[in-house]
């Protein structure tokens, strides 16, 4: 067999070697994880899973991360969609250094806007919600999704605009009855990334956030108590933050590829 | 070709709300960080002016330098792994059917797992006690032990990296190689082309574009790396792998040394920017000679 095909086969599985390490130990008594070794677990449990899905204070946590990531998906593409069809459709003034204006604001390092956005969103009482966590997102996704969705637009040519207009259909109508669905897969490129993005994110959500909206990803750090880390839990409590993002990679599998290309993400 | 842009100045009002958010989400903090790194305070909320004091503290310090240091090192590694594998990795996908999709499937799984739980992965992995990697590997017979050792605590999270960013590259090149259309092959097939001539010639003037990103941005992710180097090695042992965010989240929030890790932030900031900019310029300029394709 020739180099070039073994190789997607071997990072496949230097991709799945760690995952499922951790799978198998989330089915783990934390007493097996210390003491034994093994590939598979000796003494299958579900109880890592049961403290988690039975305790509002552990699953709260994830229902608060959906909630502001999908927040932020909505917030995102939908101020980000008039924004790119300008860029992609009008000179006006300022139009090029604005475009790179957005995407340096991709470039900042979040530990940089970690302080300054706790004391912005504590001073406009937003402290702790949901909506928090989601407008400070937008930072790096409403570049992004411009930058994706002006991609996707530009591929629509501009004659369909002008046609559509000589017709008689008003702009509001245009856009919703002809545009939108021709750039559809482009929308849902988009929201994929943004919700990929927003759902990785750690550190913003984590000081944004104290106790009613506290994202998974800051509870999973309460499993180091003073008799050590339960490592069982904390092993179930990854795997199931793995299980959003597999839902998501399923429904957009065939638009990976073409949404990377247009998008230039 | 297609119509040309058109002169429109209100569609300054499209753009208006994304301007708003993001000057709400950018500029303010921004102007936060900016007040802090020009005043100093004694608490109470009394601040006075310092000029450039912090500034030249940051850099006169050796802890900027070390710091910034250990980033480029990291970044650069990181980007002579990726970007080479991913790229052949791309090169060696199956083009459709339900191959390629699970392929893409499988590669896609790093990207989406939240940042402190790959974190947890690897340090659940490569654990001496408990990981598979760890005990795998000094049963063999190699000493290792990422926490007390330094350049293994390094290998561990470039493997990180690696496992988790290498298919944003893959990715991104194979949606450059599907844009080759099929007639390119057939004609260097018939010239009896070899394989690197096919790559050469064929491809990779496909793939600038593509390559290009991905280059910039793993440049931008792996220069502002925090959660996952932070909860495998917490930026040790010693200081060993105190990348430039996990040493500015210390100085800020850790001793609360505001105006010193206000004037880091700028600088900090200062360099992507630079740094993205040069490469842009370098990059585009590439783009504006004689393009030999039709």
């Amino acid at each position: 067999m020739k180099f070039r095909k073994i190789l997607p086969r071997a990072h496949v599985i230097f991709i799945l070697l760690p995952v499922y390490w951790l799978v198998n130990m989330s089915f783990k008594s934390n007493q097996e994880i210390l003491s034994t070794l093994s590939l598979w677990p000796q003494d299958f449990t579900l109880e890592n899973y049961a403290t988690i899905l039975t305790d509002p204070s552990w699953y709260s946590g994830y229902i608060n991360s959906l909630i502001y990531v999908l927040l932020n998906t909505v917030i995102s593409v939908s101020i980000a969609l008039p924004a790119a069809y300008a860029f992609s459709r009008y000179r006006f003034l300022g139009d090029k250094h604005l475009f790179f204006w957005l995407l340096s604001n991709r470039m900042a390092p979040p530990a940089v806007f970690a302080l300054p956005f706790f004391q912005l969103y504590s001073s406009i009482g937003l402290f702790d919600t949901h909506l928090a966590v989601a407008l400070a997102h937008t930072l790096f996704n409403v570049p992004l999704a411009v930058w994706i969705l002006e991609g996707f637009m530009s591929s629509v040519p501009r004659e369909i605009d002008e046609t559509a207009q000589i017709d008689g259909y008003s702009f509001p109508r245009f856009f919703t009855k002809i545009f939108a669905p021709m750039i559809a897969s482009g929308i849902g490129v988009t929201a994929f990334f943004c919700f990929m993005f927003s759902w990785v994110e750690l550190l913003l959500a984590r000081t944004l956030t104290s106790v009613s909206a506290k994202p998974i990803s800051a509870i999973m750090t309460r499993t180091v108590s003073a008799s050590g880390l339960d490592w069982g839990v904390l092993a179930a409590a990854g795997t199931l933050t793995i299980i959003p993002g597999m839902l998501v990679i399923y429904f957009v599998r065939n638009h990976i590829a073409r949404g990377f290309a247009m998008g230039r993400v | 070709m297609s119509v040309a842009k058109r002169n429109y100045p209100k569609a300054w009002l499209l753009v208006l709300p994304v301007v708003l958010m993001v000057a709400f989400n950018a500029v303010i903090p921004l102007m936060t960080v900016v007040n802090y790194s020009v005043q100093d305070t004694f608490g109470n909320n009394q601040f006075f002016w310092v000029g450039l004091e912090w500034f030249e503290e940051v850099l006169r310090s050796g802890r900027f330098g070390d710091a910034l240091g250990r980033q480029l090192l990291f970044t650069t590694l990181v980007l002579l792994i990726e970007i080479p594998l991913g790229l052949m990795i791309a090169l060696g996908l199956p083009k459709s059917g339900w191959r390629a999709s699970s392929y893409m499937m499988l590669l896609a799984l790093p990207l989406l797992i939240p940042w402190n739980v790959v974190g947890t992965i690897w340090q659940i992995f490569g654990r001496v006690d408990i990981g598979l990697a760890g005990s795998a590997i000094n049963a063999v017979g190699i000493d290792y032990n990422y926490t007390q050792d330094a350049l293994d605590a390094w290998i561990t999270v470039i493997a990180m990296d690696v496992w988790h960013w290498t298919s944003l590259v893959a990715l991104l090149c194979y949606s450059g190689l599907k844009s080759v259309p099929e007639v390119y092959y057939q004609a260097a097939a018939i010239d009896g082309a070899s394989r690197w001539a096919i790559f050469r010639y064929v491809q990779l003037p496909r793939l600038r574009q593509v390559l290009i990103i991905a280059f910039l941005l793993r440049f931008m992710d792996s220069f502002m790396i925090y959660t996952e180097p932070f909860v495998v090695t917490g930026g040790g042992p010693g200081n060993a792998t105190t990348f430039l965010s996990i040493d500015l989240v210390k100085l800020a929030l850790g001793q609360f040394d505001l105006g010193q890790a206000a004037a880091m932030s700028l600088i900090y900031f200062l360099i992507v920017l630079l740094v993205c900019w040069l490469f842009y310029t370098i990059m585009s300029v590439g783009d504006s000679q004689p393009d030999t394709r039709q």
